[in-house]
């Protein structure tokens, strides 16, 4: 299952929710202020430990991200990135 | 692969739309099929053509009308939420004795079971939303 | 005619303070009309959809809870509380409406629609579905 978050984790609980929900084999794709829980140093970023975790590069470029700041592991996709996650994940869900 | 997208905001208050605009794109550029987009809640908001944004700001409205036109996209505005948000076309005018149309150029107000058809018909329905 | 599709409407609003949850449930009503095989999970504060007792009368809104009971006429008899969100809340399922549906192959005998499951439980059952509605 792709999980797509949009939501900052310091505002609202969609990753916590989302997170809880993994199973084996599940992706996890931050957007929006979504971004920021995959930030380096943030209180959030253990929230995705052992996660599989890509992030949109134009939504960590907008603020002021850059992906030296991220947590290790985290992929930065473009759009065309985003829409191969989902042709590849054959369950898709929004955390909205 | 067929794609229906979902959006459930309107333009500019939420990033909703411009996530789903730039996903359909590079879906397209892709070679992917998008059987449909459908405006749901607030998201019917996108498909009114009264919309003045600053010159050096996107025009949200323009840019799905323009996406729409270049690839045949089916841009559903769903019927309900229109009609409870003031998004209105010459046939929900008729119906409604209203005044006036607002509906942009390439959408087109149906119902919900647009929706439903897209989740069935498409490989993928992926939702943006607040 | 492609296959019956399995149909996941996944509910975290609560109702009232935003117009996702009344939407969402159109969506449902709706969709029944296609004959796909029908869930509904309600988690997070999704589960304030379905407490018992709500009277929107000082809102001037419209009290939608009612709809709810009808959701077995609508063949939806699928509908997967989540038991850690109705704790979290101070609420157990006696403080939620009793959904029921008539099963036509048992004599039309009353059936609970409502299935308490943890939220483990509740990954195995998003693991069988084919499409998330989120709204």
């Amino acid at each position: 299952m792709l999980h797509i978050v949009n939501k900052s984790p310091y505002d609202r609980n969609s990753l916590d929710i989302a997170v809880s929900y993994k199973a084996d084999g599940d992706i996890f794709l931050l957007i929006e202020d979504g971004v920021y829980a995959a930030m380096k140093g943030g209180a959030a970023a253990a929230k995705l430990d052992g996660c599989t975790v890509s992030v949109l590069g134009a939504d960590i470029a907008a603020r002021g991200i850059a992906e030296d700041k991220l947590i290790d592991g985290v992929s930065v996709i473009d759009y065309a990135g985003f829409v191969d996650l989902v042709e590849a994940n054959e369950k898709v869900q929004s955390w909205l | 692969m067929k794609f229906t997208i979902q959006v459930n905001e309107g333009p500019y208050q939420h990033q909703a739309t411009d996530s789903a605009y730039l996903f359909t794109k590079a879906a397209l550029e892709k070679g992917h099929e998008i059987f449909r987009v459908f405006f749901y809640h607030d998201g019917v908001n996108n498909g009114t053509r009264l919309t003045t944004p600053p010159q050096d700001d996107r025009n949200i409205v323009k840019r799905w009308s323009e996406l729409g036109a270049e690839h045949d996209l089916d841009l559903v505005i769903c019927v309900a939420a229109a009609q409870r948000r003031g998004i209105v076309d010459d046939g929900e005018a008729e119906r409604n004795g209203k005044d006036a149309t607002n509906i942009a150029e390439g959408f087109r107000i149906s119902g919900l079971g647009q929706l439903v058809e897209g989740a069935i018909q498409s490989d993928r329905l992926v939702v943006f939303g607040d | 005619m492609s296959k019956v599709k399995k149909f996941m409407y996944v509910n975290r609003r609560a109702p009232y303070g935003t117009i996702y949850a009344w939407e969402s449930l159109e969506v449902v009503l709706i969709g029944a009309a296609f004959e796909q095989d029908v869930s509904m999970a309600f988690i997070g504060d999704g589960v304030y959809q379905l407490t018992k007792g709500q009277d929107t009368t000082g809102l001037e809104m419209k009290n939608f809870s009612p709809t709810y009971s009808a959701l077995g006429d609508y063949e939806v008899t699928k509908i997967y509380i989540e038991k850690e969100s109705l704790e979290e809340r101070g609420l157990t399922l006696e403080d939620l409406q009793h959904l029921t549906w008539e099963d036509e192959d048992d004599d039309w005998a009353e059936k609970d629609s409502i299935q308490l499951v943890s939220r483990a439980e509740m990954v195995k059952v998003f693991a069988d579905q084919d499409v998330f509605f989120n709204f």
